[in-house]
C-alpha cells in the first residue's frame, strides 16, 4: 500500500502511534523534572542530617578526681580570684599520670592530648560553684579531645583503627571503655559556648545571640519603614513619573545581588558614618536595606487586597484620608504585612554574603551582650567552621545548619499559619 | 550622655508630650471651648514637635561629630605630622583614638597630650549634646503647649507631618539604590585612576596581590578581569543548563498535567529549595558534591579539580530550579484557556498544545524569568565562595577550577582593608560591573514580564 492510496483516516491513524509516544515522553520528562527537584531536596537534607546528628552528642570520660587543696594552693575560704587562677590543668595531668602510669614524657604528652584542653575549666567552674568540694574526691564527666570523640562515635565497634590516634592511645581508650568510663551524652557545650578553636569546646550560643540581636535591629527598622513606604505608595502617592521611578526601583532592588548591599554597608555605614565594624548594629542596618523591598512589595499587595468599599464607608462617615488608612485599611492589611515581614526576616536570617564585607566574620569567643558588641551570626559561623579541616568541625557545621534550618522552618510555618488564620475573603 | 540614654529620654519625652497635649486639649474643651480637632490630635502634634527636631539634630550630630573632632585634633598634632602626607595624619589620628580609649597608654606616647585633649573634647561634646537635646525637647513641649488653642488645626498639621514621614520612608528605597551606586562608583573611580579601565576590562591576568616593598617584582599587581568574567559565565552557564530545562519542565508538568493534589504537595516542596540559605548549598557543594564528582572523574580517568566549576554550577542550578519553575508557572498560567481549547479543538495532543501554542504564547515571560535567573546566578556569592576556587584560570573546561567576580570581591574585602590600595578598590570596581550587569538584566526582565502580564489581562 503506498501513500497515495491511503485515506486521510488511515494517515492519521498511522501517525497516532508516534504522536502518542511523543505525548508519553513529554509527560515523563515533566514528571522526571519534578522528581529530580524533590530528589535534590531529599539528598540535601539527608546529607546534612546524616552528618549533623552526631554533633548533638559528645563523648565524656567519667573519672573520680581529688580536688587537692594543697596542690592547688587553695582552701574553701580562698578568694574567688585565687580559686580562678589555681592550676587545674596540672591537677588533671597529675591525676591521669598516677592513674595510667605513662612511660616517659612523650607518652605522657600523648596521654594528656586525649583530654580536652577545656577540662581544667570544667573543674574550675565546679569548684567556683561550690568551694566546699576542695579537699574532697569528686566524680566528674571530663570532655575528651575531638579526635577521641570522633573515634568513639564513628569508628569504635566497626574494627577500624584511627589515623589520628596512635596504638598506645587506642590502648588507653579501650581500657576506659572496658571500665565503662567513656560514654556519650547530650552535647550541652554546643548550645552554651561561644566559638572556639577546639571543636569540643566550640558552640553556637554566640552566633545565635548575634543573629537574634541583628534580626532585632533589622525588624525594628525594616518593619515600620516598610509599612510606611507601602502605605505611601499604595494610598497617597500621586500617579506620576516620580512614583513610577520609585516603584521600578523597589522591584529592581529586590533582585540586586545581596553582596552589593555589603559593599554599600562597608562604604557608607562604616567608612562615612563611622558605625563600628562586626556589630549587630551595622549588620542590622545592611539587612534592613536588603529586606525592605520584600516587605514593601508584600505590604502593598496586602493593602491592595483591602476592598475599596471599606475606604468609601470610612470616608463617607467623615473620616479623613489619614484616619481611613490608619483606623481601617491598616488593621485589615496587617496580617498580610506581617506574613511578608516574617518571610523577609527569614531571608535576612539565612543571609551571609553582605555580612562578610562588614566584618561579621571575626573570630568572636564572647557572647555579645548588646547591639554594639562584636559578634558573628549563625550563617557566617557555618561558613567559618566549614573551612576548618577537623572532622569534628564538619560535624558541628552540619549541626549548626540543622539549627539554622530549624529556625527557618519555624519562621516559615509561622508565616503560613498566620496567613491561614487571619486570611479573609471579601 | 551617650546615645542610648538620649534615645530612652526621647522615648519618655514622646509619651509625656502626648499626654500633656491631649490633656491640655481636654481641659480646654472642659472649660466650654469648642476645639477644632480631637484631643488625640493635639497629643500627637505635641509628641511630634517634641521628638522629631531633637531626633534630627541627634542624627546630624552622629554624622558630624567625628569629623569636627578629627579636624580639631589635626590642629593639635605636631607640625611634622601635620605637614606630611594625608595618610600619616590619618594614622596619627587613629593612634590618638587608641590611646584615648586606653588610659594606661596615655603617658607612654608623644601623642599623649593630643589624646588627653581628645578625652576632654569628648567629655565636653557629651555634655553639650545632652544639653542641646534636652533644651530642644523642652522648647518643643513649651511652644506646642502655648499653641494649643481652640482654633489650632491640629489634625491637618499632624496629617501633613505624617504624610511627609511616609514619603521619606518610601524614598529610602531610592536612596539605597543611589547609595549603592555612589559608594561603588566613588571607589571604582579611585581604582581607575590607578589602573586603566581598558586593562581592567580586557586584560587576561588577574593577580591582585600587591607587593609589600616597592622593589619586589610585580609590585603593582595585575588587574585584568577577563578570567573572572569568564569564570562567572562558565559557572552561570552550567547552572542554567540544569535549572532552565528542569525548572521549565517542572512548571509545565505542574500546571498542565499534574492533578491538583500533586500540585498542592509538589509546588511548596520545590519552593523549599529556594528558601534554603545559600551557605547551606555552599557547604553541600564543597563537602559532598565536589568530592563526589572528583571520585566519578577519577574512576573514568579524568583529572578533576577538587574545586571544579562543575560542582559549584551544579549546586547553583539546583538552587535556581524553583526560581525558574515558579516564575514560568506564573506566565504559563497567564496564557488564556481559550488558546488551549482552540488547539485541542483542532485535534492537537496535550504536548503538542504545550509546545506549539502555550510555550510560544508564554515565551516573552519565560525569557524574562530566565534573565532574572541568570542575574541571580551571576550575583550568587556563598556557593562559589565555598565551592569554587581562587585561582583566576581562563578556561572553558568545567572540570577545572575557576574563580568568579563575587568570590574575588569577598576575598579582597574580608579582613583588613586599606582604602588607598588598588587591591581593596578593585573589589569595588568588580562590584560596579556586577551591579550594572544585574541591574540591566533585572530591569529588562521585569519590564518584559510586566508587559507580558498586561497583554492577556
Amino acid at each position: 500500500m503506498t501513500d497515495s492510496t491511503m485515506t486521510t483516516r488511515q494517515k492519521v491513524e498511522a501517525s497516532m502511534r508516534r504522536r502518542r509516544a511523543a505525548e508519553t515522553r513529554f509527560r515523563l520528562y515533566g514528571m522526571a523534572s519534578v522528581l529530580f527537584g524533590l530528589l535534590c531536596l531529599v539528598v540535601l537534607f539527608g546529607d546534612i542530617f546524616s552528618k549533623g546528628t552526631s554533633a548533638f552528642s559528645q563523648t565524656v570520660l567519667t573519672t573520680t578526681i581529688e580536688i587537692d587543696g594543697d596542690y592547688l594552693d587553695i582552701t574553701p575560704d580562698s578568694s574567688e580570684s585565687d580559686i580562678m587562677s589555681a592550676n587545674y590543668d596540672g591537677l588533671i595531668k597529675r591525676h591521669f599520670k598516677n592513674d595510667v602510669q605513662p612511660k616517659g614524657r612523650s607518652e605522657a604528652r600523648s596521654l594528656f592530648s586525649l583530654i580536652s584542653s577545656g577540662a581544667g575549666w570544667q573543674i574550675q567552674s565546679q569548684v567556683l560553684e561550690d568551694p566546699s568540694v576542695i579537699g574532697k574526691t569528686v566524680t566528674v564527666d571530663l570532655l575528651v579531645d575531638d579526635d577521641v570523640d570522633q573515634w568513639f562515635k564513628h569508628e569504635y565497634g566497626n574494627d577500624s583503627g584511627s589515623v589520628r590516634l596512635s596504638e598506645k592511645q587506642l590502648e588507653w581508650i579501650t581500657g576506659w571503655i572496658e571500665s565503662d568510663a567513656l560514654k556519650t551524652q547530650f552535647n550541652t557545650t554546643f548550645f552554651v559556648n561561644g566559638d572556639s578553636r577546639e571543636p569540643e569546646l566550640a558552640g553556637i550560643r554566640g552566633a545565635i545571640t548575634g543573629t537574634l540581636l541583628t534580626l532585632l535591629v533589622t525588624f525594628l527598622l525594616s518593619f515600620p519603614i516598610g509599612v510606611a513606604a507601602a502605605i505611601y505608595l499604595e494610598e497617597f502617592a500621586p500617579k506620576n513619573r516620580l512614583t513610577e521611578i520609585v516603584e521600578i526601583n523597589i522591584n529592581n532592588l529586590a533582585a540586586v545581588p545581596s553582596i552589593t548591599f555589603g559593599l554599600l554597608g562597608l562604604a557608607i555605614f562604616i567608612n562615612i558614618f563611622g558605625v563600628s565594624r562586626s556589630t549587630p548594629l551595622v549588620g542590622g542596618l545592611v539587612l534592613t536595606l536588603m529586606t525592605l523591598p520584600t516587605i514593601i512589595i508584600s505590604g502593598r499587595a496586602a493593602i491592595k487586597a483591602v476592598p475599596p468599599s471599606i475606604r468609601e464607608a470610612a470616608l463617607g462617615l467623615g473620616a479623613s484620608k489619614m484616619q481611613t488608612v490608619f483606623h481601617h485599611v491598616l488593621p485589615l492589611a496587617m496580617p498580610g504585612m506581617l506574613t511578608g515581614t516574617i518571610i523577609g526576616m527569614a531571608q535576612a536570617l539565612g543571609e551571609t554574603a553582605p555580612l562578610l564585607m562588614i566584618g561579621m566574620i571575626a573570630f568572636v569567643v564572647d557572647v555579645p551582650g548588646f547591639i554594639n558588641d562584636p559578634s558573628t551570626v549563625l550563617p557566617v559561623q557555618i561558613f567559618l567552621w566549614s573551612d576548618s579541616p577537623e572532622r569534628a568541625f564538619t560535624e558541628r557545621t552540619s549541626g549548626a545548619i540543622m539549627v539554622l534550618l530549624g529556625f527557618l522552618i519555624i519562621m516559615n510555618t509561622a508565616a503560613v499559619m498566620l496567613r491561614r488564620r487571619l486570611e479573609r475573603r471579601w | 550622655m551617650n546615645y542610648s540614654t538620649l534615645l530612652i529620654a526621647l522615648l519618655i519625652a514622646l509619651g509625656a508630650a502626648y499626654f500633656l497635649g491631649r490633656n491640655r486639649a481636654r481641659s480646654l474643651a472642659g472649660q466650654g471651648e469648642s476645639m477644632h480637632s480631637l484631643p488625640t490630635h493635639y497629643g500627637a502634634l505635641t509628641a511630634l514637635w517634641t521628638t522629631l527636631p531633637p531626633l534630627l539634630i541627634l542624627i546630624m550630630w552622629v554624622m558630624l561629630e567625628p569629623r569636627i573632632v578629627d579636624a580639631l585634633l589635626t590642629m593639635q598634632l605636631p607640625e611634622a605630622i601635620r605637614t606630611a602626607s594625608e595618610a600619616e595624619v590619618r594614622l596619627a589620628l587613629s593612634k590618638v583614638h587608641n590611646i584615648a580609649s586606653d588610659p594606661t597608654m596615655m603617658g607612654q606616647s608623644d601623642l599623649g597630650s593630643v589624646a588627653a585633649h581628645l578625652v576632654d573634647l569628648e567629655q565636653r561634646a557629651a555634655i553639650l549634646k545632652g544639653g542641646v537635646i534636652l533644651s530642644v525637647i523642652l522648647l518643643g513641649v513649651a511652644v506646642t503647649w502655648r499653641r494649643i488653642q481652640p482654633d489650632l488645626r491640629a489634625r491637618g498639621e499632624v496629617e501633613r507631618i505624617v504624610r511627609i514621614m511616609l514619603f521619606a520612608s518610601s524614598a529610602i528605597a531610592v536612596l539605597t539604590t543611589l547609595g549603592i551606586l555612589v559608594s561603588v562608583l566613588f571607589e571604582a573611580v579611585l581604582f581607575f585612576q590607578k589602573v586603566s579601565p581598558i586593562e581592567f576590562l580586557f586584560g587576561t591576568t588577574w593577580s591582585p596581590q600587591v607587593a609589600l616593598r616597592a622593589d619586589q617584582s610585580g609590585s603593582s599587581g595585575s588587574f585584568g578581569a577577563v578570567p573572572l568574567f569568564a569564570g562567572t559565565l562558565l559557572i552561570s552557564a552550567i547552572a542554567m543548563f540544569i535549572a532552565v530545562p528542569v525548572g521549565l519542565m517542572a512548571a509545565i508538568y505542574l500546571s498542565e498535567y499534574a492533578t491538583s493534589r500533586v500540585r498542592q504537595l509538589a509546588k511548596p516542596a520545590l519552593e523549599v529549595l529556594a528558601g534554603i540559605p545559600t551557605v547551606v548549598y555552599g557547604f553541600f557543594a564543597a563537602l559532598t558534591v565536589a568530592p563526589f564528582i572528583r571520585g566519578i572523574g577519577e574512576s573514568v580517568g579524568l583529572d578533576v579539580s577538587s574545586e571544579s566549576a562543575l560542582a559549584a554550577g551544579l549546586v547553583m542550578g539546583i538552587m535556581i530550579i524553583p526560581f525558574v519553575s515558579s516564575l514560568s508557572d506564573d506566565v504559563i498560567n497567564a496564557v488564556p484557556q481559550s488558546l488551549r481549547d482552540g488547539s485541542y479543538g483542532l485535534g492537537a495532543t496535550r504536548s503538542e498544545t504545550v509546545r506549539q501554542v502555550v510555550i510560544p504564547a508564554a515565551l516573552p515571560g519565560i525569557v524574562g524569568a530566565v534573565m532574572l535567573a541568570v542575574s541571580r546566578a551571576i550575583g550568587e556569592t556563598m556557593i562559589v565562595a565555598m565551592a569554587a576556587g581562587l585561582a583566576a584560570n581562563l578556561t572553558a573546561n568545567p572540570l577545572d577550577s575557576v574563580t568568579t567576580v563575587t568570590v574575588q570581591i569577598v576575598t579582597l574585602l574580608v579582613g583588613d582593608q586599606e582604602f588607598d590600595s588598588p587591591k581593596t578598590l578593585a573589589a569595588f570596581a568588580l562590584g560596579l560591573v556586577l551591579f550594572i550587569v544585574t541591574l540591566a538584566l533585572n530591569f529588562v526582565a521585569i519590564k518584559i514580564v510586566q508587559k507580558y502580564r498586561e497583554q492577556y489581562d
